[in-house]
This record gives C-alpha cells, sequence and structure tokens, in this order.
C-alpha cells in the first residue's frame, strides 16, 4: 500500500478534520459572537470538500485505485455521490441556522464545529471497506447528532429529543457491534472484501445470525420499521435546523453504509438477507403512511414520511442488483432535496411575533396569505407523494422499474398500492393549506437564505427536474457500478 | 485439560455475573456483579493469550468505568444503613464470593503458565508476530495499518469532548470569573485611595 495514494484519496476527509479543528480553535477565542464567521467558513469548508470529491464522481473512479489504507477505506465514485449530498444537506442545515437559534438567543460558535464533524463522520461511513471503518465513521457522526438534537438547552423537548436519541442509537450501536462481532468471529477478517470471500464457501448459522443483528442495527440508524420508534420524536423535539439536518445527511450517510455493508460484505448471500430487507421496506412503507394519518405536527408528520420515502429506497436494495442500487441513488437525491425544501419551508412558518408554527391546522387558509410559500409547500407534499409531474415521481418510478426488471412483482405491487395510502395524508395537508378557511396565523418575515433554499429545492423537485434525469441517471449508474466493482 | 476448565469458569462466572447486573434490583449491587463480570472477561482474555488486554479491561473498566459508576449511584437516593444492616446475614455469600474469585486467580494463572489457547481463526491474520510482546503487536498495527482509523477515533472523542462542554457549560451572571491580566496590570496607588465620606452617607467604590 502506498501511503502518499491512501493519503491523497483522503484529502475531503483531511480538509474536513483540518476545518473543524481550525474553527474550533476560533469558536473557543471568539465566543459565540464568531458563530457567524466559523458558519461561513464551515460552508467553504464543504464547498472545497465537495470540490475534491467531485472528479471521482464524475471520473466514474473505482477499482483498486481508489482503495486507501489497506482497503479500509473506499474513496470510490459510490462514496462521492453520497458524499455531495451529504456535504450539501450540511451546508444547507448551516445556512438556515442562523436565524433559528437567534430566535432563542441559542446560536452557538458550536453548532457548526458539530456539523462540519458529523458530516466527516459521515464521509468516513459511506466510504467504509471494512467493519471498523464502518464503526468509526457511525459513531463520529452518532455522538455529534446527539449532541445537536439537545442543542436548545432551554427548551424541555430539545433535551428529551437528545436523550432519547442517545439512549436508543447506543442501544443500536451495540446491537450493531454485536453483530459485527459475530461477523468477525465467524469469518476471521474484519474487511469487506475479506467477509464476502470467507462467505463464499456458504453462510453458517453465526455469521446468519451476524448479518440479522447489523441489518437491526443499520435499521435504527436509516429509521426503517420497526426500528422506527424514535424518529418521531427526536423530529419533533430537535430544533428545526437539525432536523432538517437529521432528515437527509444521515439518511445519505445510513444508506450508503447500509448500501455497502449489504451489497459489498454480504453481496453473495443476498438470499440470506433479501427477505429481511424486503420485510422491513414493505413494513416502513405501509407504517410511515398509516402513522402520518393521526398526527398534527408537521415536523412529526415529515419523520413518518422520512420512514416512507426509506421503505421506498430500501425496494432498490431488495432487488440486489446494479439497476436497483442505481435507482435507490436517484431516489435519494431527489429525497434529499425534497426533505430540505420541507423543512425550510417549516421553518419559514412564523407567527407575527416570530414563533414558528408547528400545528397543521394553523396552516389553514395559507395559500390565500402566503401564496407563494404555500405553492411551495405543496409542490413538496405533491413531489413526496410520487404525483406526476413532479419529480418525486421519478424516484418512485425508477424504484419500481428495477423491482419489476428483477421480476418482483408483487413487491412492486404492493408498493405502488401502498404509495397510495401515503399520498392521502400528503394531500390533506395541501387541502388544509388551500380549501379551508384562513386560520391567519403565519404572518411572519423571513430570511433570504431561506427564500433561496426554497426556491432552489421547489425547482429542482419541480417539472423542470426531469431535464436532470439523464445526467442524474448516469451519476447514479457510475455510483452502483463503483459499488458493484469492489466485489 | 486446565484451559477448558477454565475458559468453562469464566464463561459461566461472566454471564451470570451479566445476568445479576440487570436483575439486581439495588443499583449498587448491579455495579459490584458488572466488576465481576469484567474481571470474568479479563480472565477469558488472559486465557487467550492477550494479557494486554486483559490489564487494560481490568485498569480501564473495572477501575475508572466502575468507579465513575459509583460516583452515579451515590448520587441516587440509596439508604446505605438499610445496606450496611445485612452484612452478617450476608457475610457467607461474601466469603463465597471470594473463594471463588481465588480460585479463579490460581486457575487463571496456572492455564497462563501453560500457554495461550488456541483460537482457531479461519486465516492467520490474527496472529501474534513472533518474538513481539502483546503491547509491540498491538502498537505495530495500531500506528501503521489501523492509523487512519486510530487518527478518526482521536476526533470522535473530540467530538464527545466538545459534545459534553455544549451541554453542560452555561456563563452564569452571579458568578465573577478571575481576570488574571487585570490582576497583574493593578499598580498599588490604584488599588487604596482615601475617602472621607460625609457622615450618615456611604461610600462609592
Amino acid at each position: 500500500m502506498d501511503w502518499s495514494q491512501s493519503l491523497r484519496l483522503i484529502a475531503p476527509e483531511e480538509t474536513l478534520s483540518v476545518a473543524g479543528l481550525v474553527l474550533l480553535l476560533i469558536a473557543a477565542w471568539g465566543g459565540d459572537k464568531s458563530s457567524r464567521l466559523i458558519s461561513i467558513l464551515a460552508v467553504a469548508a464543504l464547498a472545497a470538500a465537495s470540490f475534491l470529491v467531485a472528479p471521482a464522481l464524475c471520473g466514474g473512479a473505482m477499482g483498486p485505485d481508489t482503495s486507501a489504507f489497506f482497503g479500509q477505506f473506499r474513496a470510490d465514485a459510490f462514496a462521492s455521490y453520497a458524499k455531495i449530498l451529504i456535504y450539501i444537506s450540511a451546508a444547507a442545515s448551516l445556512v438556515i441556522a442562523p436565524k433559528f437559534f437567534d430566535r432563542f438567543d441559542a446560536m452557538r460558535a458550536e453548532y457548526p464545529v458539530l456539523v462540519v464533524f458529523a458530516a466527516l463522520g459521515m464521509g468516513i461511513m459511506v466510504s467504509a471497506g471494512d467493519l471498523l471503518t464502518l464503526y468509526i465513521g457511525l459513531e463520529m457522526n452518532s455522538l455529534a447528532a446527539y449532541v445537536l438534537a439537545a442543542f436548545l438547552r432551554t427548551d424541555d423537548r430539545s433535551a428529551e429529543s437528545g436523550l432519547k436519541y442517545f439512549v436508543l442509537g447506543s442501544l443500536a450501536s451495540g446491537i450493531l457491534l454485536f453483530g459485527m462481532s459475530l461477523t468477525y468471529g465467524f469469518t476471521g477478517t474484519t474487511s469487506f472484501s475479506g467477509i464476502n470471500s470467507a462467505l463464499s464457501s456458504g453462510l453458517s448459522h453465526g455469521a446468519l445470525f451476524g448479518i440479522v443483528f447489523m441489518l437491526a442495527g443499520l435499521a435504527f440508524k436509516i429509521s426503517a420499521v420497526p426500528f422506527h420508534m424514535w424518529t418521531p420524536d427526536v423530529y419533533e423535539g430537535a430544533p428545526t435546523p437539525v432536523t432538517t439536518f437529521f432528515a437527509t445527511a444521515p439518511k445519505v450517510a445510513a444508506l450508503g453504509l447500509t448500501m455497502r455493508v449489504m451489497l459489498d460484505a454480504f453481496g453473495d448471500q443476498a438470499a440470506a438477507w433479501q427477505q429481511i430487507v424486503i420485510f422491513i421496506s414493505l413494513a416502513s412503507i405501509v407504517v410511515g403512511a398509516l402513522g402520518a394519518i393521526g398526527q398534527t405536527n408537521i415536523k412529526r408528520l415529515m419523520a413518518y414520511s422520512s420512514i416512507n420515502n426509506v421503505g421506498f429506497m430500501l425496494i432498490g436494495l431488495a432487488v440486489a442488483t446494479p439497476q436497483g442500487a442505481s435507482a435507490m441513488l436517484v431516489y435519494l437525491a431527489i429525497y434529499v432535496a425534497m426533505s430540505l425544501g420541507g423543512f425550510v419551508a417549516i421553518l419559514m412558518l412564523k407567527d407575527e411575533n416570530g414563533n414558528f408554527v408547528e400545528d397543521i391546522p394553523m396552516l389553514a387558509g395559507l395559500s390565500r396569505t402566503r401564496p407563494a410559500l404555500a405553492l411551495g409547500l405543496a409542490m413538496i407534499m405533491f413531489s413526496l407523494a410520487g404525483i406526476p409531474p413532479l419529480f418525486g415521481f421519478w424516484g418512485k418510478f425508477v424504484v419500481f422499474q428495477s423491482a419489476v426488471q428483477a421480476n418482483m412483482i408483487a413487491l412492486a405491487a404492493i408498493g405502488i398500492a401502498a404509495s397510495v395510502i401515503g399520498a392521502f395524508y400528503y394531500l390533506k395537508v395541501v387541502k388544509i393549506m388551500y380549501f379551508d378557511e384562513p386560520a391567519d396565523v403565519v404572518k411572519g418575515e423571513n430570511d433570504i437564505w431561506h427564500k433561496i433554499i426554497l426556491v432552489a429545492s421547489v425547482v429542482f423537485i419541480s417539472p423542470l427536474g426531469y431535464l436532470l434525469t439523464k445526467w442524474l441517471g448516469g451519476l447514479a449508474d457510475a455510483a452502483a457500478a463503483a459499488l458493484y466493482f469492489s466485489l | 485439560m486446565i484451559h477448558v476448565f477454565a475458559f468453562y469458569l469464566f464463561a459461566v462466572i461472566t454471564i451470570a455475573s451479566a445476568v445479576t447486573t440487570i436483575t439486581a434490583r439495588n443499583p449498587v449491587h448491579s455495579v459490584l456483579w458488572l466488576i465481576l463480570a469484567f474481571f470474568n472477561a479479563a480472565g477469558l482474555m488472559v486465557l487467550t493469550g492477550a494479557e494486554f488486554i486483559a490489564m487494560l479491561l481490568v485498569i480501564v473498566y473495572v477501575g475508572a468505568v466502575a468507579v465513575l459508576f459509583l460516583f452515579v449511584v451515590m448520587m441516587l437516593d440509596i439508604d446505605f444503613a438499610e445496606l450496611r444492616a445485612g452484612f452478617v446475614k450476608n457475610f457467607p455469600l461474601g466469603l463465597l464470593v471470594a473463594i471463588v474469585l481465588l480460585a479463579e486467580m490460581v486457575l487463571g494463572i496456572g492455564a497462563y503458565r501453560a500457554g495461550a489457547m488456541d483460537l482457531g481463526t479461519p486465516d492467520g491474520a490474527a496472529a501474534t508476530p513472533a518474538g513481539a510482546s502483546n503491547i509491540e503487536a498491538i502498537g505495530g498495527l495500531l500506528y501503521s495499518r489501523y492509523l487512519f482509523l486510530f487518527e478518526a477515533a482521536g476526533i470522535i472523542l473530540l467530538v464527545a469532548m466538545i459534545g459534553a462542554i455544549v451541554l453542560t457549560h452555561r456563563q452564569r451572571s452571579d458568578t465573577r470569573g478571575q481576570k488574571i491580566s487585570k490582576q497583574i496590570m493593578r499598580r498599588p496607588d490604584e488599588a487604596t485611595v482615601n475617602v472621607k465620606p460625609e457622615v450618615g452617607k456611604g461610600v462609592q467604590l
């Protein structure tokens, strides 16, 4: 192994760690007054890291040239695809944060630093080529996330969500570690390629238990049913910019990690985990759709919506083909845009005193008082429901297409049927906004940055997004090919 | 023979004390059972020839973590007088635990003298390099092969530290911090002033 080559491959990680450490020093000396400067620098560092990973994605990097540190770290096109989504989401949650925290007088200089370190950990997660890398990336991300969830110390709900996330997250990490230790015990190695070749002669019961426990731990991290219970509580309690972050970047990272583990380490054992993933995905779709119906808090509704969307994405994993992986990646990109737009729109719902409005009934008649905001939110809701001609339809379409191509027609049929149930609650929000008598609550002024992000994501999910299908599909295909090459 | 016997002894007591850690109603008892579980896990490590990890288990977990846990437990509302009341009644049980521990130590040392157990790993990847002690072998891997992960683990600790400070540190308005530079800059003639207050009026400082 060539050290200089390895160090070159981890350039984005080096950039983010150095940036995080320098920003921490600025935070230590400058105090909370410097939080604006630190936020700008953190966004710049994330942009720099995105530029560093972009060549690997555009060039479709794969194979031994992309493997660093004895195969523990992979900087291939797949990792780059996921990392760009992660860095964009992290940067967006930094941009929208100051206005929110200023309201509670709680903007602290450590917020951008923690987001940068979380992004670093998520980058390591999607680049994992070894169980140890997987766990270290996961913990780096999780520890930062626990603190971010409890960031509004004066708010009881925020503290509660942080504590819940911490306790349940530690339990999930424990389950994951148990699965990893079983896998290591029965294969004698922690590297994904080593596990794959050790299992080529057949799967013992112990290794099967390892797969099941690892899948359970990972399902918690992507908030798939039956490990989803924490999601609505944490999403509701956490400060909204942090919820935006949770709904986007860690989802991408955990799904990317799940794909790496299942398709790479256990790629030849697809028959062993396919039925588990099918169950998880269908259960997530159904529970996500049914659970959302009774919700009156829009952040909880979005939490159930994310559970529902994760279910659709897992269909792409369940088919265990390169087409499925590519479809999943396309869906991920669209999902990130929809979630960013959705949560930024929620962040823009303020009453005349500047308090944040989260109750769905309060949105009644929004189309008459704030037509632009109502239109944006309605388009995001339609897109989440997967109604053509919006771009959210394309994500569901490619996923179902991959399932049909892999001859899993029953899976696709149940998925489509359940997405009709899901459409109900998205449309309910639209109905309240457009056809109910105005509650006349949402009146507050908004920050220009919130508007820019909302407009950008709405344009992306609008029918204009279809101009990107070829480009996005090409990138996702390259990323999926890189994922399959390392087998 | 002594290996197998020692292995089952350590393994059974580890599992049994782990179970009692969870089922014990008294948190203090839980912590004590946990320490017993750690000790036996360390014994298992000694059996496999990983004496350095055994040492780490005892020092890090039994030492630091158990003390930390005890601190937390002390903050709970526990009636210690009631705890001490059963001393004479529970003395035989304590004696039994002590005897078991003594037997374990004798067995463990005996098994360690007899050489490490064969772990039966599928490939030879986990074998200790010949002629190197545990610490040398771990250090050699940690700073070369696993350098990236080692550095990343350092960042995790940093994140944990930032988190702990972010969540607990707060500026309090009712306390006054020490400003050392201001203290040093102070001159004697600034330190004392002569005032002649009028009768019945206070002094403005």
